[in-house]
Formats: structure tokens, sequence, C-alpha cells
């Protein structure tokens, strides 16, 4: 009863904010890109058919819905070339969020161990990148990865290297860049996790007859796994469909799932099969959230 | 690392593993001269104490005075600044916290929340490489010893405050260390879980025959718990005694504040005779008390004395006592009367404007003999019964 009370009139409308939310700005849109992803391409305006016209009445709306079809699905499944990048960006993302994971989890916990004035410093370090726009950012590292660019030039004074490495348009380069880029949505959720533990618990550790290491794998680390959950799903799901950074970093050999959408898109104007091409990306991102979703649970499940 | 021996049995308390250097009459734990500064904030200063095996020792103290600095130095959690710290006679200064033969009970229990109770429990052992079979028959043996059968499967945030004390208490314990360190052990626990529990925890500390040495500002806490008492003020220890002298005797004005309730009155000596001193004060034309042990050397002292050791009557003691030419009088009026149930707080106004608190035992449940406020009493007390304090 007391809980009914919580949730007065104001409350109860503030709670459905959300749902609306997602209605309008997801669900309504991916009825879109699916009933597209079910299309024909077709030289026309827009370019696929069928076309729901809600003037013709009931009879046409039904013949438009009969000539939907899923062979744009079959398409994916049957050329290598969408699997292939598929497979490409899944390799890509848990490659990166693999790195983005090995090099921010000592910078979280170093940040986490700061006096609390460094403490907001060292964030305002980790964010202040982001008011340089983005693309701005991704051109500084072709100025720095190119033949003749910052680090070759570097590295020739130092001569740890006698002629220029090519790093432009290799996958190196192209990790370079997601790393870089990602790396405070890895540090953040880390930092955050690391920050609220208590240090007593790592005092216990020791006062127990854990060594340092010992108390880190056995305590912190655990404790800590809710923040590597949050920072490596907030870094691999929106690397898999990353496009501007294979797109200017990567060689043209293979192509990431997010480039391949672009060409079909803007290239190839079969607008039908890039849209079944994001509602498959869309499909295979649902069993990592739905399994972060459940562990998350049953850390809070402890709770009781 | 902790003598950890694979049966199971009664604790081993072996002092006598100590090395061969150590003096015969060292006891368990050495605190010699041990300083510690936080900036320029001195927590512990030049403190000494010694505390035998198989004491309950009491660090009592207002928050900020050291005690808790003091104890986590004694778990390796500060080094010292100045001074050394002597477990069975060898110097624990470079050992570090994981690898001391001495384990602490944390204040906020620091359970470690992704381990359910028996791994906690268990934590410690494993890292002492026990056997497994080992490990578990001493996690059932602690269980069963804080009567947590049943929960060994919750996790710590199912756990009630009162259980998680317990599993704090147990995983401390199941190491065996020489000296167990408690931070506070019962403060977060309400009144009635807390009386029960320092029995259960003195009853257990016989029962092992270990050290424990208790962090706490509760008076009443370490009174009932502790063989002896150290009371420390500002990084220093004010008095060590047991708790009746703590109370009956205590060392300084401080203290004597410090621990119970009290009515001071300040005067100088005018005349020392029979072991009897004459001490006049502001508040009353003189009064006799009991010479200390160690002759006053100061003129100006204090003269304390307890609540409960006043006395009230309507007439004036010369009626209920024998020795009346030795007995302490002082008339006042009641202004205000405290029931406590047990006893009963009454605070008298003398003449002078000084008040004095009685404490009287309500002895019957049908006394009729209570006095009023605005009643004029008079409140006695005999010159044994009152203390003189150097000022």
């Amino acid at each position: 009863m007391s809980a009914r009370r919580i949730f007065a009139q104001p409350a109860r409308y503030a709670a459905i904010a959300p749902y609306v939310w997602m209605v309008l700005f997801f669900l309504v849109p991916f009825g879109f890109v699916l009933k597209i992803s079910l299309s024909q391409t077709a030289i026309a305006q827009p370019p696929y058919l069928p076309v729901f016209d809600f003037t013709e009445g009931w009879v046409a709306i039904k013949a438009a819905f009969a000539q939907l079809s899923r062979d744009n699905f079959s398409l994916l499944v049957s050329d290598n070339l969408y699997i292939s990048s598929y497979l490409r960006s899944l390799v890509v993302a848990l490659t990166s969020t693999l790195i983005l994971l090995l090099i921010g989890y000592p910078i979280a916990y170093g940040m986490a161990r700061l006096p609390q004035r460094w403490q907001a410093i060292a964030m305002m370090l980790v964010i202040i990148p982001f008011w340089t726009s983005f693309l701005i950012r991704i051109y500084a590292w072709i100025n720095i990865l190119q033949h003749d660019g910052l680090l070759n030039k570097i590295l020739l004074a130092l001569h740890l290297v006698s002629t220029p490495v090519v790093w432009l348009s290799t996958d190196t380069a192209m990790y370079i860049g997601i790393v870089y880029s990602y790396l405070p949505f890895m540090i953040l959720p880390l930092y955050a996790t690391l920050a609220k533990m208590d240090p007593s618990l790592l005092e216990a550790a020791s006062d127990l007859g854990a060594s340092p290491l010992g108390a880190f794998w056995l305590v912190t680390f655990p404790l800590s796994l809710p923040g590597v959950g949050a920072g490596a799903l907030l870094c691999s799901i929106p690397i898999v469909g990353e496009f501007v950074i294979p797109d200017l970093l990567a060689g043209s050999s293979s192509m990431m799932i997010g480039q391949t959408l672009w060409l079909e898109f803007f290239t190839n104007k079969d607008w039908p099969v890039a849209a079944a091409a994001a509602v498959a990306l869309l499909l295979l991102l649902v069993p990592p959230l739905l399994l972060y979703d459940r562990l998350q649970r049953r850390q809070l499940g402890g709770a009781g | 690392m902790t003598e950890e021996s694979p049966e199971i049995g009664r604790p081993n308390i072996d002092v006598s593993a100590a090395p061969a250097e150590a003096a015969a009459d060292m006891p368990l734990l050495r605190i010699e001269g041990v300083s510690k500064n936080f900036g320029s904030f001195r927590a512990v200063d030049r403190l000494s104490l010694d505390i035998g095996a198989g004491e309950f020792f009491a660090l009592l103290g207002p928050s900020g005075c050291g005690k808790t600095t003091l104890l986590r130095m004694l778990a390796g959690f500060e080094t010292p600044d100045e001074g050394r710290i002597l477990l069975g006679g060898r110097d624990i200064a470079p050992v570090l916290p994981h690898e001391r033969p001495v384990n602490m009970m944390f204040q906020n229990y620091a359970l470690f929340p992704h381990l359910n109770v028996r791994d906690n429990i268990a934590f410690g052992l494993k890292r002492a490489g026990m056997p497994r079979a080992a490990i578990d028959a001493r996690v059932a043996e602690m269980v069963a010893l804080v009567k947590l059968d049943g929960m060994e499967k919750r996790k710590p945030d199912q756990l009630s405050g009162g259980q998680k004390q317990r599993v704090a208490l147990a995983r401390s314990l199941a190491r065996r260390p020489k000296v167990l360190l408690l931070d506070e052990p019962l403060a977060a626990l309400d009144k009635k879980l807390r009386d029960s529990t320092q029995l259960e925890l003195m009853e257990l500390q016989r029962r092992l025959g270990m050290t424990f040495i208790i962090v706490t500002h509760d008076q009443e806490e370490a009174m009932t718990m502790a063989n002896r008492i150290g009371v420390m003020d500002a990084g220093r220890l004010e008095q060590v005694a047991t708790p009746r002298d703590l109370y009956e005797a205590p060392a300084t004005r401080w203290v004597a504040g410090f621990v119970g309730d009290i009515n001071l009155f300040e005067g100088d000596v005018i005349m020392q005779e029979h072991r009897r001193l004459m001490v006049t004060t502001r508040d009353s034309d003189a009064i006799v008390v009991a010479a200390p042990r160690q002759s006053v050397a100061k003129a100006a002292v204090t003269v304390a004395i307890r609540p409960e050791k006043v006395r009230l009557s309507r007439r004036g003691p010369a009626l209920d006592a024998d020795h009346s030419q030795s007995i302490n009088r002082l008339e006042g009026v009641v202004t205000d009367v405290g029931y406590l149930g047990g006893s009963t707080v009454y605070k008298v106004k003398l003449d002078s404007g000084a008040v004095v608190r009685a404490s009287v035992a309500n002895i019957a449940r049908l006394d009729r003999d209570t006095y009023g406020v605005g009643e004029r009493v008079v409140a006695w007390f005999t010159p044994d019964d009152c203390m003189v304090l150097e000022r």
C-alpha cells in the first residue's frame, strides 16, 4: 500500500517517460528498418518496393504486405561478403575490448588510488579529449601515422627503424584509433567500481594472509567485475558497428559490417539489403546484452 | 606465518614458540615508546605498554585519542615513526601485515561481499595453505563456535548485523592468532544484542585462552569485558588498571571524569594527619578525605567522589552513622530528580552554588523515602569514599 502511495500521479507519469522514449525513438524507427529489410530494391523514390500507401485502403495494404519477403536475409547468409564482415566486426570488437581492458584497468586502478584531490584532475584528463571533435582527433592520427608523420619521425630519430614503417591503412592503425577513441568509455565504469570499493576489504585480505597480489586477484578483481562488464559492453557494442575509424585508418582489404552497410546504402543504393544487415547486426548484439543482464542480476541476487 | 597445525582441537596458543633470545619474563606483547604522526598531528605519543598472554585488554578513550591507530600498528596497517613493538620477544616492525600472527576484527566487519559465509571464514585458512579437509573441519568448528549453523552458503548481504558480526569474529579467529585485535566490535549492534554479545565474547576468550585487545569508546563495554583497561587521551596512556581500580582509584582528574560520573571539588590541603587530609573548598567548610597511598605533593588538589557514594538524608548523618565527626556534610536543595529504574539521581544545589549529584539505589519497590524538588537535604559521605587528585 505504501509503495502505491510513493507512486503518486506525477511520479507515475515520470515512470512512463522512458517507455515513451523507447517506443518513439527505438521501436518505431526499428519497425521502419524492419519493413525496409523485407522489401525489394527498386529504382524509385524511395528506392524500394512495396510502399505502404494508406490512401488506397485495406486491399492495397494487404497486397503490399504480401510482397514482403525474406530474400534479403537469405542473401546475407549466402553471400560471403556479409558473413566475413560480421566476423571481422566481432574479431575487431573483441580484440579491441581486450586491449582496452588491459590498458584501461591499470589506469582506472591508479586513478582510484590517487588522493581525492588528484582524482578529479585525473578524471578531467580522461574526459578532456571529448572537447575536440572526434573526426578531428582521427584525422590527427592520420597525420601522426602517415609515411612522414610524427611517429615515423620519432622512430627514425631514435634509430629504432632505418626506413619509415607503413602504419596507415593497416589493422594496427585501426586498433590504435579504436583503443584511443574508446579508452574513456572503458576507464570511467572501471574507475567508478574501483573508487567505491571499501579499502578495509584489502586490509582484511592482508590481515588474513593474502599478499598484495593475492588480495588484488581474490578481492579487488572479483569485486570490479561489474565495472569490467559495463566497460566491455560500452566499448564492444559500438565498436562492432564502427564505421569511421576503420574507414579512415584501416586498409580496404576487408570491411567491418558498418562499412558494408555504408557501401550498400550509399554506394549501391540497396536500402533493403542494408536494412537487413542492420537488423541482423542488432539481433547479433542481443545475446551479449542478455548475458550481461543475467550477470548483473546474479550480482544483485546476492544482494537479496 | 601463524603456526597452522592441520589437526583440529583446542587452539594451541604457544607462547613458548617465541625466539630463544626472548627473556623469560617478556610479556606476549610489548609496546616500547611507540609514536605515530599523521602530518603535524601526533596520533600516538611515546606510548609504552605490556600485555600478557591470555589477557582481555581494552583500549578506552574518546574518538581521536589514538587507540585505533595503536591497534592498526599492531596489525601492521600503520608503521610506528618511533619505538618498537615486540610480539613474543620479536620485533615485528619488518613483518608485513599478512605475515603477522595477529588477526583483526574490523569495525565495519569488512566481510568480502562476493564470498559466502563459509568462504569468508576459510579465506585466511586457504592463504595459510591448509589442506582442504582441515579447512572444512576448521570452518565447521568456527561456524559452531559463533552459532551460525545453516548460514554457510549465505552472502554477507543476506545476513543481519549481528550475524555479520559473528562471521567477522569467526573469520578473525579461524587462523588462531596469538593476538586478536577487535576494533569497536560491537559499535554497530543495538543495545540488547551488544550486551549479550559482550558476554559471549568474554566466554569465548576464556575458552580459547587467546589474547584479546579491544578498542572501544564505550567505558561500560570496556569495564564489563576487559581484565585490564588502558585509558588513552591525546595519544598517551593516562592510566592502565583493572576496571575496579580505574573507577575507584583514577590516576588523574581526566580519567576520573572520563570513566563514570563524578563530583569534583577543588580546594587546598590545610592539614595532614593520621592518614587523613583536610581540604578546604569553596563549597564547604572543609572536606576530610583519606590520604592517598602516595603523599600529596602539592597543596592544590581536587577532591572527587562518585555519585553513588554520596548519601542523602533530611536531618544529617549524625544519627545515621557512628563516626559523625569525620563525616563530610554538604547542605543544599534538591533541584532535579532523575529516576533511572535501578537508581535515582538527585541533583543537590549547595549553598555555595555548586551542584552535587547523588545516585541512590532503589532497593525497595515501595520506597517512600524519596526527596522532592525543592526539599532541603544533607548530602554526606565518608572520607574513605573520597579520592584526592592533584591538580
